[in-house]
């Protein structure tokens, strides 16, 4: 196991350390505080009281899956950072799927006396939550929530580690770019098809704001927007295959990235790649039970977990043992990081006053974590700008880093092998 | 816009449409009968769907071969609802029936929910992912499938209300109630019967809907919405206006995505119930001054 202190700043550092059991590393770490006098470790001492943080995921409802797979994060988040020093005492709130409901939560929880919120996973109900806290003047970290407008209000109290739709699409785009010199392709065209809720609407607009200034080296021949609850795209695959596009870029959810795939695969619709610029969906365990072969070769440019980190595999680790079976993916990387990041500025701000926590978040400096990207820091807005992607491709049913080079888990297959050729097993 | 596009859509569009209306049939059939307007049809509907699910899942079983035995399950859960449940509110206002089915429909939502989970759950079959090749034309195995069994047990349904003995006795019902009773018919029973039949209606289309998309427990307002859309389009307790109306729908909803932009799919469909409520209120086939 790793071991993560509190410096003097304030910040958590990893050590790549010998494996160690819990034990041993809490007694390490408690023995290394006393004998440096580590200031932060004595400040979590200080603030022993637990932190109460209010929890905010869609567990049912249209983004239930999406929201179970958040609070898998929140769920093993008290038992990690116990062992970083830290205690914290999770409120969790169910936001329903539906933002009047998340308002009422987020209010519900400020009244039982959570001192930090986190949430949602849905940009909309994630707007809701940003005005309560800032009404109520308690930190809201976002953990997943793409919406740029949300952090674009002059909020004082709302603080996100998660990309914005339009660093999500320059991520992507540069990742989609280094593919295609890095396999020698020139495609023809692509044909790019979203959501059309807050999430994809942004996502759309930073496509079209961006695609042409990132020089990339094919055009966008169509757009298709569908509504996120459709039952049936068979007309909007019909659409894209007569685009005469060879390359899919979907920004979808979750169920909805099923039904396109296995519209292409009914109506024959064969692209040599099939890559979202950054959206779920498709790496996700739903998406591998119901389309088998099929969901192999699939691309998605996401901010992913880092395979290379010894606290991403302590949360691995943590989360294999505690979900056994389940799929590990970003929305439970993010929610475990929310919630760190509200235990490390505990830790410094050395009390729960709401205002001392915003300004300790503000303050933030977390350089080792579970996701990829440079240390977790703030900008004036509140907003982590050191967050990248990686491309992951599906490889027997698993979500695999195929790039940046240095996190790489498997050299990318493009273009991808037909529906209906053997290489699918 | 080529017209293999367009031929292609339209197809979908018929094939669905046809599953729809098989759908909406029962909640149609039901109405007309017994005045009752079922606000659980869309969840019995998903119940039906995840009946198909776990008898694929635990016992490998087809949905299609199975959907007598889900419409059996369906009809007895039918029956038993009438007949225990909705039959003391027939005659109460209808708002109070209103609620106790809305509340039906919470519970058997939130049942789902706890039985089953949120996530969607499909059925992966031989034939999921195949497609038939006629010319210019690529039509979904499945849809076709779906389509062409929802037409049969559609002209089954018209065909046992228009020549068996017990048809005609609930057509008489629905004509008048109190003649009905005058002959001596035994209209509880009856009433029990058609909603029975309904719910058998809707265990079929569950089966055949399961091959189609995931069953997931939130799918249930949206298709008795759906359901609502469609019979009140052909009229409300018409049986060859719920068919029709289903058929319209898919194929309207298709062309919508294909002429303008999908998103706008959903809009096409209320658009066509707001013009249908002002121009010919009782449906396209519903008998003016219906109660």
């Amino acid at each position: 196991m790793t071991d993560f202190r509190t410096d003097n700043n304030g910040k958590t550092r990893g050590s790549r350390a010998l494996p160690v059991s819990r034990r041993g590393f809490t007694l390490g770490a408690a023995a290394t505080a006393a004998v440096l006098g580590a200031p932060g470790i004595l400040k979590g001492a200080r603030a022993a009281t637990p932190l109460k943080i209010g929890c905010l995921a869609p567990l049912t409802g249209f983004f239930a899956r999406e929201g179970q797979n958040c609070k898998r994060g929140f769920d093993i988040a008290p038992a990690l950072l116990s062992d970083m020093g830290h205690t914290v005492e999770i409120m969790m709130a169910d936001t329903e799927s539906n933002p009047d409901k998340a308002r009422t939560a987020a209010e519900k929880l400020v009244n039982e006396g959570a001192q930090v919120l986190i949430g949602t996973f849905v940009s909309g109900e994630t707007a809701a939550v940003a005005q309560v806290a800032e009404q109520r003047g308690i930190p809201h970290i976002i953990n997943v929530a793409a919406a740029p407008q949300i952090t674009e209000q002059g909020y004082k109290y709302v603080f996100r580690n998660f990309t914005t739709g339009p660093m999500l699409v320059i991520n992507g785009l540069g990742l989609i770019k280094q593919l295609m010199q890095k396999v020698g392709a020139t495609p023809k065209g692509a044909v790019f098809m979203h959501v059309n809720d807050t999430f994809g609407t942004a996502m759309s607009k930073g496509i079209e704001a961006l695609y042409g200034r990132m020089e990339m080296p094919f055009p966008i021949l169509e757009t298709i927007a569908y509504d996120p609850k459709a039952k049936d795209l068979s007309v909007e695959v019909a659409k894209a295959k007569a685009s005469g596009a060879d390359i899919v870029f979907p920004v979808s959810h979750g169920a909805d990235a099923i039904l396109l795939i296995r519209e292409m695969v009914k109506q024959r619709f064969e692209p040599a790649g099939i890559m979202t610029p950054g959206s779920p969906g498709t790496y996700e365990a739903q998406f591998y039970k119901a389309l088998d072969k099929y969901s192999e070769f699939v691309m998605a440019n996401v901010p992913w977990i880092d395979p290379s980190t010894d606290m991403s595999k302590a949360f691995t680790a943590a989360f294999d043992k505690t979900f056994k079976g389940e799929l590990m993916e970003l929305n439970a990387g993010f929610s475990f990081e929310a919630v760190l990041i509200a235990a490390d500025a505990h830790a410094r701000a050395g009390s729960a006053d709401p205002g001392a926590l915003a300004d300790a978040i503000r303050a933030t400096d977390i350089a080792e974590h579970v996701m990829i990207g440079g240390p977790i820091q703030f900008d004036e807005k509140g907003q982590n700008v050191n967050i990248k992607s990686a491309t992951l491709q599906n490889l027997d049913r698993m979500p695999t880093v195929v790039m940046p080079a240095e996190s790489a888990q498997h050299e990318p297959v493009y273009p991808m092998p037909g529906w209906r050729d053997a290489a699918r097993k | 816009m080529t017209w293999e596009l367009a031929a292609n859509v339209v197809t979908g569009g018929l094939l669905i449409g046809l599953v729809y209306a098989l759908m909406a049939l029962g909640l149609s059939v039901i109405f007309g009968v017994t005045r009752i307007v079922n606000f659980a049809h869309g969840e019995m509907t998903v119940l039906a769907m995840f009946a198909a699910v776990i008898l694929f899942r635990q016992f490998g079983l087809d949905p299609i071969l199975m959907s007598p035995i889900v419409a059996a399950g369906l009809f007895a859960l039918g029956y038993g609802l009438q007949r225990y449940l909705v039959a003391p509110f027939v005659t109460r206002p209808e708002h109070e029936q209103f609620i106790l089915l809305l509340a039906v429909a919470f519970a058997l939502t939130n049942g789902m929910l706890i039985v089953f989970g949120p996530e969607a759950q499909g059925i992966l079959t031989d034939y999921s992912f195949d497609s038939y090749e006629i010319g210019p034309l690529i039509v979904d195995k499945t849809k076709a499938i779906a389509g062409l069994i929802s037409l049969v047990v559609a002209a089954l349904l018209l065909g046992f209300f228009r020549y068996s003995a017990t048809g005609r006795a609930i057509r008489a019902c629905a004509d008048n109630l109190i003649g009905a009773g005058v002959v001596g018919l035994n209209v509880p029973y009856l009433y029990a019967l058609t909603f029975a039949i309904g719910a058998a209606t809707v265990g079929v289309a569950g089966c055949l809907l399961s091959i189609i998309m995931d069953a997931t427990p939130v799918l249930g307002p949206e298709l008795t919405l759906l359901a609502f859309i469609i019979v009140i389009v052909g009229g409300l307790g018409s049986m060859t206006g719920a068919l029709l109306g289903g058929v319209l729908i898919g194929v309207s909803e298709a062309l919508a995505g294909l002429l303008f932009t999908p998103s706008l799919k959903s809009m096409l469909s209320f658009g066509l119930l707001i013009l249908v409520l002002v121009v010919r209120p009782q449906g396209l086939f519903g008998k003016s001054g219906a109660r």
